[in-house]
């Protein structure tokens, strides 16, 4: 009979069987790099205009072109990077703090808390979700940090379930009463025992998060809301562009998309190869 | 059957509240003076006291909110201050055109969709199951409002196969005679041929912007729904008993398969009306989502808040409807009840 493998060797497993995990990873790797590094790095200024003459198409001195104010779109792009998953990250972050916890807690106590939380939860769920993600913006004023929060908050449902149904699954089962018989209170339990338990569906959930996030932030620009030009954002980017396209002049538009796509491309993949690692039964 | 169809109606009640509740906290939350908001950035001392007084925003909050459930039963959702019009009165004529575009999508994505979860389901693992999810996902990860843009700048700017992005008719015809507000059936009803295809040819590339992004959802669902029937006993049966592979496939597997896919088409109905939003301002589509964007840069909130609950309420009334779709097709649902 041969070994069970080590955790290493599974990942190392589902990365030979499926070699786009491999590349969403290097590809994930790079995105990190240009976050942080990029607007070291990047050869023009991105508010800088007139840089070189307006919208000219891509050359070997502006990599992506220029747009309609002689601004280097390459440099826009990469400093966009840092931005636009600051946004997203942060979000994600903002509804796993807050969704993980109310998600423990409904499942594994149960009663009100169950009922008032689920309740909450549903009745974010009853909206399609871009719409409620307008409508609070619009309502508390069209800053970044409501940009964030507003994401934050349509994306609670989802940690929400994901807690609820690990714990409610945990709840009776004997090494949670060995905990409780050993003197833990509900608090330590929650904390000690279900969350690290939780924690792998959650992750995965995180991944294809931050990419349906890094979308919601960029649809939510694109339609005007949140970050205002010249600030460089990916939607904004592609909203600058968007009446160029028509005519022609499609560089403006389509490297900004072309970074959201791979974006989210790399953050969906990556949820999926996280998947595989951590409950291979789930792969769809 | 009916007691399974009343419950149903029933667990719908809750989130109706919600949306109602949770869009007039929407309507509250306004940081600062909402009277000022609804008065308008030109408005005096006294009108937006007046519009204070009307709008009862004096009142302490339980007050203000049974005063705005009343409204919203007769049908008032607020002036719209850039056009001087009911907002419920924009809305209903908006709504056509938004619902036209959504409905053929999703016909178009469950026409493609469904046959390729099929497919990849009866060979998993297979280069086309790969081949699947890659298109699939592709199809999810960039923003809708990207796709459109290429799609116009495709198929619009380079081939010339499909019209200019601007609307729902080119300016040179005039819409049919209003029956439903659908103007593929409107145009078929008056017999009108150039209209309709004019109609169409403004659809193909908004419709196939929305198809591309809700392909993924719906293939996915069918591949693994059909995957965990084909290894049902009941398919085992009727394939030892000498039952052609495509019926087997077709009239027993597929019919049970397709129950989660239903479920999922209400998910798929919010991702589809979010993203109408973005692409009714790709393609100048006179939708209400354009409706709502308009109203948002000129700072005019009641079309906004009227925009969050009609979507709302149309979206928990999909689902409903989904569910007791759900009934209809599935005779084990009596059983439980």
């Amino acid at each position: 009979m041969s070994t069970p493998l080590s955790t290493l060797g599974h990942i190392r497993h589902v990365l030979s069987d499926n070699p786009v995990t491999l590349v969403a990873a290097t590809l994930f790797a790079g995105f990190m790099l240009m976050a942080l590094l990029g607007p070291s790095l990047v050869p023009f200024d991105p508010l800088a205009t007139n840089v070189g003459p307006a919208l000219s198409p891509p050359s070997g001195a502006h990599w992506f072109g220029t747009d309609a104010l002689g601004r280097d779109i390459f440099s826009r792009v990469v400093v966009a990077t840092r931005l636009d998953l600051g946004i997203a990250f942060s979000a994600v972050l903002l509804s796993f703090i807050i969704g993980m916890p109310l998600g423990l807690c409904a499942g594994f106590l149960g009663g009100w808390w169950d009922r008032v939380i689920s309740r909450g939860a549903d009745t974010i769920m009853a909206f399609p979700l871009f719409v409620l993600a307008m409508g609070i913006v619009a309502a508390l004023g069209n800053t970044v940090g409501n940009i964030i929060l507003a994401t934050a908050v349509i994306n609670l449902p989802f940690y929400i379930r994901v807690a609820r149904a690990e714990a409610n699954v945990r709840r009776d089962a004997g090494w949670i009463e060995a905990a409780r018989l050993s003197g833990n209170g509900n608090a330590r339990i929650l904390a000690m025992h279900l969350f690290p338990n939780a924690l792998p569906p959650a992750m995965v959930q995180v991944s294809l998060n931050m990419g349906w996030a890094i979308l919601n932030a960029a649809g939510l620009s694109y339609i005007g809301l949140g970050v205002r030009p010249p600030e460089p954002e990916w939607g904004i980017l592609v909203a600058e562009g968007a009446q160029f396209i028509v005519s022609g002049e499609w560089w403006v538009s389509f490297f900004p998309g072309m970074m959201l796509m791979l974006a989210v491309f790399t953050f969906n993949l990556l949820g999926d190869a996280l998947r595989d690692i951590f409950d291979p039964r789930k792969r769809t | 059957m009916w007691r399974v169809v009343l419950k149903r109606l029933l667990a719908a009640l809750p989130n109706l509240v919600g949306v109602v509740v949770i869009t007039f906290l929407l309507t509250r939350a306004i940081p600062g003076d909402p009277a000022a908001y609804f008065a308008g950035g030109a408005a005096t001392m006294e009108a937006v006291e007046q519009v204070r007084q009307q709008l009862g925003l004096d009142k302490p909050l339980i007050e203000q909110f049974f005063r705005y459930v009343g409204n919203l039963a007769r049908g008032d959702l607020g002036l719209s201050l850039t056009t001087g019009q009911p907002v419920l009165k924009e809305l209903m004529a908006r709504l056509p055109a938004s619902l036209e575009m959504v409905l053929l999508s999703l016909l178009l994505a469950c026409a493609i969709a469904i046959p390729m979860g099929v497919l990849a389901a009866t060979k998993p693992g297979s280069w086309f199951d790969q081949l699947a999810r890659l298109i699939t996902t592709a199809g999810v990860s960039p923003p809708t409002f990207f796709t459109g843009l290429l799609l116009a700048y495709v198929f619009y700017f380079l081939l010339g196969w499909a019209p200019a992005p601007l609307g729902r008719l080119d300016p040179i015809f005039s819409p049919p005679p209003t029956v439903t507000g659908l103007y593929l059936i409107d145009a078929a009803l008056a017999g009108d041929r150039a209209l309709w295809w004019a109609a169409f040819k403004q659809l193909i590339l908004p419709v196939a912007t929305m198809t591309i992004f809700v392909l993924a959802p719906i293939a996915r669902m069918t591949r693994a729904s059909m995957i965990s029937v084909l290894s049902a006993d009941f398919v085992r049966t009727a394939r030892a008993s000498g039952l052609r592979p495509s019926t087997v496939l077709v009239r027993y597997a597929l019919r049970n398969a397709l129950l989660p896919v239903v479920t999922t088409l209400g998910m798929v109905f919010g991702f589809m009306i979010g993203s109408s939003v973005i692409i009714e301002k790709v393609f100048g589509w006179p939708g209400v989502g354009s409706y709502a964007i308009d109203a948002l840069t000129a700072s005019d909130y009641a079309p906004v808040q009227g925009f969050v609950l009609t979507m709302g309420i149309l979206f928990v009334l999909l689902n409903l409807l989904v569910d007791l779709l759900y009934v209809l097709i599935d005779p084990r649902v009596k059983i439980d009840a």
